[in-house]
């Protein structure tokens, strides 16, 4: 089963994700990102989603739906901004919820 | 801890005993499963940290030759250099499982092999940071597919041991005492109402041997 690569993000950030075959969404509307990631994600065309780190803190409830599912794996990428570090905290949170306590990154 | 509502009989027990015996087999299994997944778990998350660490790292030196590309080209050009692909990168989705855990697989399937095929534009009015930032985001490409495939794996992971946990604790602190305790409970019932019937017995006997021969057997 061959599926898709998806990426969105503010078209700043993304532009050169066309360029080497993944699927652009550009979303310079922070709060449509979850509306538009719901539709990607539906449409059952993507295994993974890229999603630059702002627009991925906003869709954390539409990201919910999809955490237990196998695919489409949603994956925060710094922005052009730089990265703010969301992508790290997210493994530590998983440290957290798995261990009881954050051992490996100690912060 | 609180009793469970049984009535105090031998069948009960009995069948208490056996759900004791599976809880107990329960637990050690669900302990076991807790242990292995969480020693793949913590492999697992060091290698996505370093993943992570050198895809943000790239991204970052990608960017940067964009900033570059887009200080020397106009927006225009720039933008619908861009915009058409020669061709689509897509992944063949597996899935493996790791201690009934499924997690995915992605294999990266390109359209082309060759190195010139990257770049989407003529090279006539481009830039060649612009061709720096294609290609290095290429390079990115096989890890960032990594990247997605070990993250998710993670957190599917991570909610597993979170499900697994819990169940252990269930067992270990609350299903497993509260058998124990029921069973003693009954046990002790049982052997109260022993205790009573052979009373009431050595009571009914002394009460016969007075009334039949007129002596009582205790002062013998």
């Amino acid at each position: 089963m061959v599926k898709n690569i998806a990426v969105i993000g503010d078209s700043e950030s993304i532009k050169g994700f066309g360029a080497v075959g993944i699927d652009m969404f550009i979303c310079d509307e922070p709060f449509e990102s979850g509306n538009l990631l719901k539709r990607i994600a539906e449409s059952d065309d993507y295994a993974i989603i890229y999603m630059t780190e702002e627009l991925f803190e906003l869709s954390a409830k539409e990201r919910s739906k999809f955490a237990e599912r196998t695919v489409p794996a949603v994956i925060p990428i710094p922005s052009a901004g730089g990265k703010k570090g969301i992508g790290q905290k997210r493994l530590s949170m998983f440290v957290e919820q798995a261990v009881g306590s954050d051992i490996l990154f100690g912060n | 801890m609180a009793i469970m509502n049984v009535n105090p009989t031998r069948m009960q027990m009995t069948k208490l005993k056996k759900q004791l015996q599976i809880a107990r087999r329960g637990h050690k299994m669900l302990k076991d499963k807790r242990d292995e997944l969480m020693r793949q778990f913590i492999e697992l998350v060091k290698e996505t940290k370093k993943l992570r660490e050198k895809v943000e790292a790239q991204l970052e030196n990608c960017n940067n030759h964009f900033i570059n590309a887009s200080a020397v080209m106009n927006k225009k050009s720039l933008e619908s250099s861009l915009m058409s692909s020669k061709h689509q990168t897509g992944v063949e989705v597996g899935s493996k499982n790791i201690m009934s855990v499924d997690v995915p697989l992605f294999e990266s399937v390109h359209g082309s092999d060759d190195k010139g095929e990257i770049f989407p534009y003529g090279f006539a009015f481009t830039s060649f940071e612009l061709d720096d930032a294609v290609s290095e985001l290429n390079n990115v490409l096989p890890d960032l597919i990594k990247l997605a495939e070990t993250e998710k794996s993670c957190e599917l992971m991570a909610a597993e041991i979170e499900r697994t946990r819990r169940r252990v604790n269930s067992l270990e602190h609350v299903m497993i005492p509260r058998y124990e305790e029921t069973i003693k409970y009954i046990a002790m019932k049982l052997e109260e109402n022993d205790r009573s019937s052979r009373t009431r017995l050595m009571k009914v006997k002394d009460m016969l041997l007075e009334k039949a021969h007129g002596y009582s057997e205790k002062y013998q």
